[in-house]
């Protein structure tokens, strides 16, 4: 699932953005949250971060990756439930295109208490840059 | 830490976000074809666009992000078409065309997404796609001022021009000149207005006239068709239709104004 280079590869232009701005400083680390309804697979996402950051010149930077479970709230009846409650259900073909387009669960789950698709996605879903940790540069 | 001043800063920033100007760093122009009210034939002209303009020898990619009615690939006749996986998606080629839609990783089945949803969607879709080089990228969108549209003009606000389409009808005027407050208020330019499904010249007298206050130079109407329905899904058929013909002809318009400053590269 080569999907996850176009994702690293976000990062890394988005920590490039970073060091244009805070020109007289290095970045050390940084923390990715990626939501459990990505479908990434973290050893793709990892290799991928770690190649693009040798050829963009952020070889240094350390690379941390953070799960959040994914949870869903229904608006027609209140019931909570995870991703990994339902996910049985889902044959590959589903979790594949899910994997791309991960707001599209609405068309393929439903409330498992009263079948509504109109349910939050409280958690769990889109990647963010949870903290980036700059130093000043030495020289 | 032993360094002074170690900001942890930038909080909860989305990255997909900053990679999507890189997406279409290489496509000249990004149009949106927009309107105020639905069924005033959007799907039709930003498809039958990018048919006529991929013909004339233009690199041309169509992304419909009517996610609640996705409607170009029937237009196409592009059911079966697939994205290939390639350090992201690459779009499928339909009659020269690069492809994009949700319909592609859903089928035929009901999208029921909330603004949040919608836009979350918007930004992966538009984060891994991975357009070559184009002259042009055709956006079909759904109607109205809603999400689609402000979630497009922020995501790529650079690169964004707009075509408006509306009937003669004075309820779909009122519609599109909301639009035509709120995109110019966004600073998105407006290369265009369409008048769709012209039946009598005569009515379209008064929305030309009040169209030409906004400030909108190309103007172009497009005759009703019956025949239209029987050339869907057949893009041949589809090029040789009267609509078709009228839509090169508002293109040939257009593409002066958005192409002058700019080299064109041959197809
Ligand atoms: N010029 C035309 N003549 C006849 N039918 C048309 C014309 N333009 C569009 N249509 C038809 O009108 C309907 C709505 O058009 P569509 O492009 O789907 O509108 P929108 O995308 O704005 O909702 C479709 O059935 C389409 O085939
Ligand atoms: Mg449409
Ligand atoms: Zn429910």
């Amino acid at each position: 699932m080569v999907h996850e280079w176009a994702l690293a590869e976000a990062v890394l232009y988005s920590l490039l953005d970073v060091t244009k701005k805070y020109s007289d400083h290095k970045i050390k680390e940084v923390v990715i949250e990626v939501g459990e309804l990505q479908g990434i697979d973290l050893e793709v996402l990892k290799f991928a971060l770690k190649e693009l950051a040798k050829s963009l010149g952020l070889e240094d930077v350390l690379f941390r990756v953070e799960v959040t479970e994914a949870e869903f709230r229904c608006r027609s009846c209140g019931f909570t439930w995870k991703l990994s409650d339902v996910r049985k259900k889902l044959d590959e073909a589903t979790r594949e295109a899910i994997h791309f387009v991960p707001d599209i669960v609405h068309t393929f789950i439903q409330c498992p208490r009263c079948g509504s698709p109109d349910y939050e996605i409280v958690r769990g879903r889109g990647v963010c840059l949870k903290s980036i940790l700059l130093e000043k540069s030495s020289t | 830490m032993p360094e002074v001043d170690t900001p942890r800063e930038v909080k909860y920033l989305d990255p997909r976000v900053a990679i999507i100007r890189h997406r279409v760093e290489h496509v000249g122009n990004v149009v949106a074809i927009a309107s105020g009210k639905g069924g005033v034939g959007k799907t039709t002209l930003a498809t039958l666009s990018a048919l006529v303009l991929s013909k004339r020898g233009l690199r041309v990619g169509l992304l419909d992000l009517d996610f609640n009615c996705p409607a170009c690939h029937i237009v196409l006749g592009a059911q079966d078409a697939k994205p290939r996986e390639e350090y992201g998606l690459v779009p499928p080629k339909v009659y020269g065309v690069e492809f994009m839609s949700i319909a592609m990783f859903v089928g035929d089945k009901e999208v029921p997404m909330r603004g949040v949803d919608i836009v979350n969607a918007m930004i992966e879709i538009l984060a891994i796609t991975r357009w070559s080089k184009l002259d042009l990228l055709l956006i079909d969108l759904p109607p109205g001022t809603s999400d689609e549209v402000l979630e497009v003009a922020r995501l790529l606000k650079h690169k964004l021009k707009t075509i408006l389409v509306t009937t003669p009808s004075r309820l779909s005027i009122a519609g599109v000149r909301k639009l035509w407050e709120v995109l110019k208020k966004l600073n998105v330019p407006t290369l265009g207005l369409v008048i769709n499904m012209v039946r009598n010249i005569n009515e379209i007298k008064a929305v030309e006239e009040e169209v030409r206050k906004w400030g909108i130079e190309n103007v172009a109407t497009l005759p009703y068709d019956s025949e239209l329905e029987n050339a869907i899904g057949s893009p041949d058929k589809l090029l040789n239709t009267e609509v078709a013909r009228e839509i090169r002809r508002f293109w040939d318009k257009v593409l002066e104004v958005m192409m002058a400053p700019q080299q064109r590269t041959p197809g």
